[in-house]
């Protein structure tokens, strides 16, 4: 039932002309991935999703949206080109390669995989996941904030400079 | 807790990532492309997570505890990398903007040497 709400809000972001209206879509999308996140048991990920993708990344999608001013431009309408065509081709032929490749084996009567009735122990725990982040994972933690750290100075660099 | 197999989250994540490179080769806007990228990045997470809550008992012999904590660390730092990576862009298509005065992906051949 999410999951078909979730194909359908993300079927809007492509389709729809509005750029408005695709953020918004996504937003549906985003927040909709985030009930799954909690089904998966991932409840610190699935706040972390709704934060920092619901919240702070389609603030900064409206935010660009409004300062571009795009409902005024001609909206940019696809034309009935024949990249349409090929490009619904590519999908579903990269759905059923992933799909026969990666999916099959793993449908139900499998023996791959067993579906574990419980979660790993403390699995989607805010301590587990805060222990391993500062323990186990200190040096890609230390490369994610000079990373994080690089891209606020990027940005305010190409917000200032005059282009010419 | 769920009765849910896994491969209905593997075909949720695969189909919501086909409709991200879907949108970003037929879409125009470069916004909605960022978009699209964006749903693929989530594609990837929520794969990521189904196969670590799916895990086996024991994983190469060991407990499989360890294993699951590292798929979702892969998903905090693509979480991560995606924020930083929409400030950059998006200051890149206001700078675009700015020059050109035009947010038609097709006419941006500024790059062409």
């Amino acid at each position: 039932m999410v999951a078909i709400l979730s194909v359908l809000s993300a079927l809007g972001v492509v389709f729809f002309k509005n750029a408005v209206r695709s953020a918004l879509s996504l937003v549906a999308t985003f927040a909709l991935l985030s009930v799954l996140y909690l089904t998966l048991d991932a409840q610190l990920l699935a706040w972390t999703q709704l934060v920092v993708y619901a919240g702070a990344i389609m603030v900064l999608f409206l935010f660009v949206i409004m300062v571009l001013n795009l409902s005024k431009q001609p909206a940019l309408i696809e034309r009935r080109d024949p990249k349409l065509m090929l490009a619904t081709l590519l999908g579903f032929g990269f759905a059923g390669i992933i799909g026969v490749q990666v999916v099959t084996p793993l449908l139900p009567p499998s023996e791959i995989v067993k579906d574990p009735v419980l979660a790993p122990n403390g699995f989607g725990q805010p301590q587990a996941i805060g222990m391993a982040l500062f323990t186990d994972y200190g040096y890609p933690f230390e490369a994610i904030s000079v990373l994080l750290l690089v891209g606020i100075v990027g940005s305010i660099l190409l917000a200032k400079r005059r282009l010419r | 807790m769920n009765g849910v197999p896994m491969a209905a989250y593997l075909l949720l994540g695969l189909v919501l990532f086909t409709i991200g490179v879907v949108g970003v080769v037929i879409r125009r806007s470069p916004i909605v492309i960022f978009m699209c990228i964006e749903l693929m990045l989530n594609a990837v997470n929520l794969t990521t997570l189904a196969f670590a809550r799916y895990l086996p008992q024991f994983v190469a012999g060991r407990e499989r505890g360890h294993t699951a904590v590292a798929g979702e660390m892969i998903v905090i730092f693509i979480m991560a990398v995606a924020a930083a990576e929409v400030a950059v862009g998006l200051g890149i298509i206001m700078a675009i903007f700015r020059l050109r005065d035009s947010t038609d992906i097709d006419q941006m051949n500024v790059l062409r040497g």
